[in-house]
């Protein structure tokens, strides 16, 4: 064995995939680095003819867009898969999702069109649950929050203590009442978060609310990503990231399916 | 039989899980696992690898013992792992239980707790378990509506230390009697659970395969050494006997491996194939007490390795076994499954292989499908002198013809495993591994014509075990265990020419102490164990959480009022004469032959293997009516079209 890798003949890429699934309940407790090995798992039982990188350690070619932090749920997680031959998405979508372990569940997939997923995942759309706080208390917070231009909030992250304005990237928040899962009474927030770096997560919110108007949730809440897309800044909605996909996958079929 | 409701728990652990580190680990749902219904089942088994999740839920023991038990209709059999410190405090705070990670169910509400001690460094794990489960520590405390607390795996076959824990011990394979003793439990409810705890127990003790300590009493000699071990009432048998599975391919389990969420410390499937190994290696427990030697068939091995891949989606493959090219058809077994697999991403490995230049030959056909692996070689000695006195039956000749060969067909490195403190070793014996490792990178770096040649020696502290040629022999003192590791590390780092390429890493000698005290510990062991865990003792196995100082703070005072103390148990050598405390124990092995065979250890005398030269008497199959159980087979394995059959069904 030299310190080249060895020569593969390695399958070239025909078709790439995008895949929306969904991170529910007790699976909410996964971390990235957990659903990669599920999903990396999943496809091979499912007998999907992933495309693999060359070197030493091939890999199957997934590409992961922007996931939920551990603890977080979402209904909105995105990736995008390369393959050696052409698949039917539809077919694809079941067979994964028969794979996957129930909590992860593949909502959609589309053949990519051209231009990178990540550029199109621009904001996130969050809910979180507050149980034993009242929407009063929650929308004054919310509201005292919203008058502040920048509000520093610190968070540990890998490399030690970091300080970043969680406010600028909060596009809307309200606060609505409603009830958990269990059907006790609870505070909802609903939040449009512009993506940028660091990202700023709910958690971050939560400690701006704490900082800017004292609000102390009495115990952990409860956090689901509800959608992720495109940002319409007019409106301050987020859009669906696969619509174009899904509007030029007629072309993309009879032209070359990958320009890039 | 259980009081305790059998309710899930999940509700107020959820509440705690997102304050504690990697909760993905107490939430199941693993791909394979089993749901059953609680009042569909009558017979009830939590089975518990008394570790973290990460290093017990590839647990292979576990694994089988699920599935076989959950594949009665009527059983119900749920994991259960010890919680780290963070969650044991919560659930202290919070009143929640030891629960199950399959149904969350506590563990006290199950008829039996089955626990696998791969390793005594388990002990303490399981009083927190038992603890938590609210069922009382000691055996003698219990009634009827506590599950039966029940020993496995190798830990087992000395389970002395923690005789007043548990209510029952079972020694070798597991497969048949955990029915076995399911279908007691089953029979024994059916008919209303008479005479109630103490009668099941004594059902299990009159088998004569199960151990129930409390039907034995210890006395004791005034120097501190047993007198003798005996039943204290009738109808107990004097010794209980290990037990064997015969024609492995009739139990091809696990059938479905469990694949979890959170990553494990076995990212891959394992297949066993086969059990037991007659190569002889007198400081090996292992393979001594899981005589004889009993291989699955290529074909059987071909389906297993199939069926995991289908049914788990692992990148790699295992071949486990304690030696695993010894099987007698390794090479078409190889062959077939680097065939099959040519061009799927798998990878096979063999993780546990001799000193042999064939070994090379292995490794290259298995790395053709997937990636390549280390190679990893344990000579176990540093001098030919004592891999004589540890019939290792390798010699540096051996050494380097494979060694060369490794580097001759393309690897740049090898782990080259070693031990410290064997019988009669001197320092010249240890420092004779340096010399080993530069003649290794010399080789080398001939044979590859480049410099970049490494060799890793991994040296740890050897711990005389139960029921091997060595139980009669003095452990090590750590301290000179300790003084000997530098001398060697020392003198690899100090030579010019080949220091650099040598890699050295090795395990210090202390934990090697506490293993040692429990490996061959009596029954006044446990007030040691109790003791250190009363002092916050946990996760022994683990560096980070291991204390010299408090297992021997605790066993100063737990001992203080007996005539023995740490050194007693662990560096003073035994006579023939003296009374072991897993005399009582059945392995098999002739304990006349075990005695010879450290005689002639002694005297540099080898010892053959059975399967290639006549027997040698050891006692195993005439005692337990079993026989070696080899190939060939002369059967191949065929290609198979099924493999990527799936990609049928997505195409566009």
């Amino acid at each position: 064995m030299s310190r080249q890798p060895p020569v593969r003949d390695v399958a070239p890429t025909v078709q790439k995939l995008r895949v929306r699934y969904a991170k529910r309940g007790r699976l909410r407790f996964t971390s990235h680095r957990d659903i990669q090995r599920a999903l990396e798992r999943a496809l091979r039982r499912a007998g999907v003819p992933m495309a693999y990188s060359a070197g030493f350690t091939p890999h199957p070619k997934i590409s992961y867009a922007g996931a939920a932090a551990m603890g977080s749920a979402s209904e909105a997680e995105y990736l995008e898969i390369s393959v050696t031959e052409r698949l039917d998405p539809a077919r694809l979508r079941a067979s994964l999702d028969a794979a996957l372990p129930p909590g992860l569940d593949v909502i959609e997939v589309v053949e990519a069109a051209p231009g990178a997923l990540a550029d199109l995942l621009q904001a996130s759309e969050w809910q979180i649950e507050l149980p034993g706080v009242s929407a009063g208390q929650a929308g004054a917070a919310t509201a005292m929050l919203m008058t502040e231009s920048a509000v520093e909030v610190e968070r540990m992250m890998k490399s030690g203590p970091r300080r970043f304005d969680a406010r600028g990237p909060i596009v809307r928040l309200a606060a609505d009442s409603g009830s958990t899962a269990s059907g006790a009474p609870c505070a909802i927030l609903r939040a449009v978060v512009r993506h940028e770096t660091p990202a700023v997560r709910p958690d971050d919110i939560l400690t701006a609310l704490r900082q800017v108007a004292g609000l102390t949730p009495p115990v952990p809440p409860m956090v689901t990503r509800l959608a992720q897309g495109p940002l319409d800044p007019e409106s301050g909605t987020v859009a669906d990231p696969l619509a174009a996909d899904r509007a030029s996958v007629g072309d993309a079929v009879a032209a070359d399916p990958h320009p890039r | 039989m259980s009081a305790v409701k059998a309710e899930s728990v999940f509700p107020r652990l959820e509440a705690l899980l997102p304050l504690v580190q990697k909760p993905i680990q107490y939430v199941g749902g693993e791909l394979n696992a089993v749901s059953k219904e609680w009042e569909s089942t009558t017979v009830r088994w939590a089975l518990m690898y008394p570790d973290a999740y990460e290093i017990g839920v590839p647990n292979q023991g576990v694994q089988i013992l699920y599935e076989i038990l959950n594949e009665q209709p009527d059983v119900l059999a749920e994991r259960t792992y010890s919680v780290l410190s963070d969650l044991e405090s919560l659930m202290r705070e919070h009143d929640v239980p030891q629960f199950t990670v399959d149904g969350h169910r506590p563990v006290g509400a199950f008829d039996v707790l089955g626990l696998s001690f791969a390793t005594e460094l388990g002990y303490t794990n399981m009083l927190t378990a038992l603890d938590l489960a609210g069922i009382p520590l000691h055996a003698a405390d219990r009634s009827d509506e506590h599950p039966i607390v029940l020993a496995g795996g190798h830990a087992a076959f000395n389970p002395e230390p923690i005789a007043g824990f548990i209510d029952a011990a079972v020694l070798g394979d597991g497969e048949q009697v955990a029915l076995e003793i399911t279908n007691l439990i089953r029979q024994f409810k059916a008919e209303g659970s008479p005479g109630g705890r103490e009668q099941l127990l004594m059902r299990l003790a009159q088998t004569g395969g199960v151990y129930v300590p409390a039907f034995y009493d210890v006395e004791y000699l005034t120097d501190g050494r047993i007198k003798r071990v005996v039943p204290n009432r009738p109808g107990v048998p004097w010794r209980v006997s290990k037990h064997t599975v015969t024609d492995l391919d009739a139990w091809p389990y696990p059938k479905k491996p469990l694949v979890p969420l959170a990553e494990s410390v076995h990212e891959r499937a394992s297949v066993e194939i086969f059990r037991g190994c007659t190569r002889g290696c007198r400081f090996c427990q292992a393979g001594m007490i899981t005589r004889p030697v009993r291989e699955r068939s290529i074909t059987g091995i071909g389906e297993m390795v199939e069926q995991a891949l289908q049914s788990t989606g692992f990148e790699e493959v295992g071949l486990l076994s304690l030696s695993s090219a010894d099987h007698s058809e390794i090479k078409d077994i190889a062959k077939g499954l680097a065939d099959r697999y040519e061009g799927t991403n798998t990878s096979l490995s063999l993780p546990s292989t001799r000193v042999d230049a064939f070994n090379i030959d292995l490794a290259n056909e298995l790395s053709r499908s997937g990636r390549r692996s280390g190679l990893t070689f344990a000579p176990e000695g540093g001098s030919e002198r004592i891999r004589r006195v540890i019939n290792k039956m390798v010699t540096e000749e051996d050494l380097i013809r494979t060694v060369t060969a490794a580097y001759g067909a393309g690897w740049r490195q090898v782990k080259l495993y070693f031990m410290c403190g064997l019988p009669t070793e001197t320092d010249e014996d240890v420092l004779q591994i340096a010399r080993l490792a530069r003649e290794v990178i010399k080789t080398g770096r001939e044979v590859a014509g480049r410099k970049d040649i490494r060799c890793t020696v991994s040296i740890g502290g050897f711990v005389p075990k139960p029921h091997t040629p060595f139980q009669w022999a003095a452990q090590l003192d750590h301290e000179t265990t300790d003084a000997r590791l530098m001398k060697l590390r020392n003198d690899i780092r100090d030579d010019r020419q080949f220091g650099k390429a040598i890699g050295f890493r090795y395990h210090d000698g202390k934990p090697g102490i506490v293993e040692g005290l429990l490996s061959r510990g009596d029954r006044r062991v446990g007030a040691v164990i109790e003791a250190v865990w009363r002092d916050g003792g946990r996760f022994d196995g683990w560096s980070e959480h291991f204390s010299f100082e408090r297992w021997m703070r605790c066993a100063g005072k737990a001992l203080q009022d007996q005539p023995v103390d740490v050194d007693w148990y662990t560096t003073r050598e035994r006579e023939f004469s003296e009374v072991l405390p897993w005399d009582h124990l059945d392995s098999g092995l002739d304990k006349d032959w075990l005695w010879e065979d450290w005689q002639d250890s002694l005297n540099d005398v080898e010892v053959e293997d059975c399967r290639w030269t006549p027997c040698f008497d050891c006692g195993v199959c005439p005692q337990m009516g079993t026989d070696i159980e080899i190939g060939p087979t002369g059967k191949q394995l065929l290609p198979l079209t099924a493999v990527g059959a799936g990609v049928a069904t997505l195409r566009a």
